[in-house]
């Protein structure tokens, strides 16, 4: 029986390690993620939670010498995200990404929130349009771009094309959005409008963020992990790891002793 | 130590400043040296070609009288031997390039095949010559034609087109790349609408650097051995021959031919010094194709540049 204010999981971590080569970046790292919840990661700089969001989608197969062990689990069907038989592709296909600078591709408005659609063979143009102006509403970039949409993206201001960015990963409804510090190249108040679009996209999809910014997890955030050195410190609501963190550790971070 | 007064800082900067302006001087000195040999080669080859800037010195066939002689044969042959270089060399090239950035893994088979590209970008062009007579001209049975030349030259350029694709695709920003991939697109859809268009301006670059080495070659098309004297042009696809037949499609490539460093070479050998007048002009028109490709480059790139920005 499920104790009824805990959500359904949406994937967990079991066990994970990862390594570059040689070097251990996570350390058996365990942790849920809730679905249609945020969860925000924290901790200071190198402490792996950009390496732990980018083995979601497999993006450390790009390169090579690296090593995943243990499993992430995806739900609802159980499959174990980093198993060799599992491809990399079809994983990126249920998982969308949003990277740390805004990275448009230097084509049309349109063509880039409908990359993600002609990669997986969709080439009738209602089909196209529509779900182009359905991404961009999602995105709350919509009413700002909807009469250039064959102007180039990267002419674009840095929040429009994160925003730009948010769309293409949406448009093609990923059950999982990774954000990897969506807002560390922007300004407060385009940061703002990324935030209040987080809050707005829960209600879709589920979120995973890395983030610098304490003030930014707390807002935006269900549930907090704190992470140091490659390890899962503390995990639980965000009001919890912010109010009263069972670790010590969690505590120095969040009150600006360490990090 | 004590600070510097204020009579020091200005010396010090004053000599700073005067070797500032003495390797400007050299530098203009340098630049406008190399400038002015190109300059006065090309005047001088104008100055003493002028007279034979005439319709009819491209409309004529090599002749024994100079007056008469003409550069149809030669810039027909080396516009048509650039055409077969492009289209051997451009798809070998690019493919070649984008293999060993997106696809190839790094281990030390790649690193010996990237060592062995920057080595035949340097064997002498001759040696290709060699080379293709073996080849093309006796194994394959291609003989002294303008395939043969084509493939010879396309040899020669592949590692100008190969290293020119690698680092126009090195240029793009990984996170294009990842942005791509992070949308489930497999490597070939990365490359197909990604790598390759925004690699073509640096590509395309240097495909037409590769194509001007190639239109001054001379040594591995003797070698191969174009004609020297030659008074008709390859047939036109589907245009009636001697005895009535008509031309195959690529019935032209098996044709004999000359080109325009071979006819300048030709004429600069005859005895008679008028004749010296027709390799000046000839070699003003070459020098003109050279030149005007490269502008085709300059412009290709700025415009193409224009769109793709990160």
């Amino acid at each position: 029986m499920q104790i009824h204010d805990t959500p359904a999981l949406k994937a967990e971590a079991r066990n994970l390690n990862f390594y570059y080569s040689e070097k251990q970046a996570l350390k058996s790292i365990n942790m849920p993620i809730y679905d249609k919840k945020v969860t925000a990661l924290i901790g200071p700089s190198g402490c792996g939670k950009s390496t732990y969001l980018r083995s979601f989608n497999r993006m450390h197969d790009l390169y090579p010498g690296n090593r995943y062990e243990g499993e992430i689990r995806f739900f609802p069907d159980n499959t174990n995200l980093l198993s060799p038989d599992v491809d990399p592709i079809e994983v990126r296909m249920r998982i969308g990404m949003v990277f740390q600078k805004p990275n448009p591709f230097p084509k049309t408005i349109f063509e880039n929130v409908a990359y993600g659609l002609r990669v997986r063979g969709e080439n009738n143009k209602r089909t196209l349009d529509d779900k182009v102006e359905h991404a961009l509403k999602g995105a709350a970039i919509w009413d700002e771009v909807k009469d250039r949409l064959q102007d180039m993206a990267p002419n674009l201001s840095g929040g429009q094309q994160q925003r730009l960015c948010i769309a293409r990963a949406l448009a093609t409804d990923p059950e999982l959005l990774l954000f990897d510090e969506p807002t560390s190249a922007l300004d407060p108040i385009a940061t703002g409008a990324i935030e209040e679009l987080v809050h707005e996209l829960k209600k879709r999809v589920t979120i995973l963020i890395v983030t610098h910014n304490m003030q930014q997890a707390a807002r935006v955030s269900d549930y907090t992990a704190y992470m140091y050195l490659g390890e899962m410190i503390e995990f639980g609501k965000t009001d919890q790891i912010f109010i009263k963190p069972n670790d010590k550790r969690t505590e120095d971070y969040i009150t600006g002793r360490m990090g | 130590m004590k600070p510097l007064t204020t009579e020091q800082i200005r010396a010090v900067i004053a000599k700073g400043k005067f070797r500032d302006n003495l390797f400007k001087a050299v530098g203009v000195f340098c630049l406008a040296f190399a400038l002015l040999v190109i300059v006065a080669l090309i005047a001088d080859m104008l100055i003493k070609g002028s007279e034979r800037f005439t319709l009819d010195f491209f409309l004529n066939f090599a002749s024994r009288r100079a007056t008469q002689a003409g550069i149809l044969s030669a810039w027909v042959g080396s516009l048509l031997v650039m055409l077969v270089t492009a289209l051997a060399a451009v798809p070998l090239g690019v493919a070649a390039g984008l293999y060993l950035e997106e696809y190839a893994k790094r281990n030390w088979i790649t690193n010996i095949i990237e060592i062995n590209i920057t080595n035949l970008a340097a064997v002498p062009s001759i040696v290709y010559g060699l080379l293709a007579l073996g080849i093309f001209v006796y194994q394959f049975g291609f003989g002294q034609s303008i395939l043969s030349a084509g493939l010879t030259l396309a040899l020669l350029i592949l590692p100008i087109i190969i290293v020119a694709t690698r680092e126009a695709i090195r240029a793009i920003p990984a996170m294009i790349r990842e942005g791509s991939m992070a949308v489930g697109a497999t490597r070939w859809q990365t490359c197909r609408y990604h790598i390759i268009p925004y690699a073509m301006p640096g590509i395309l670059t240097g495909v037409i650097i590769g194509l001007a080495r190639a239109i001054g070659e001379t040594a591995p098309i003797i070698t191969i051995g174009a004609l020297t004297f030659i008074a008709f042009l390859p047939p036109v696809p589907f245009s009636e021959i001697d005895g009535g037949a008509t031309a195959g499609m690529f019935d032209w490539v098996m044709s004999p031919f000359t080109v325009m460093p071979i006819q300048i070479f030709n004429w600069t050998s005859r005895p008679d010094p008028a004749f010296e007048i027709n390799a000046a002009a000839a070699g003003f028109v070459l020098m003109a194709m050279v030149l005007s490709m490269n502008a085709v480059a300059i412009y290709l790139r700025y415009k193409m540049r224009k769109n793709i920005k990160w």
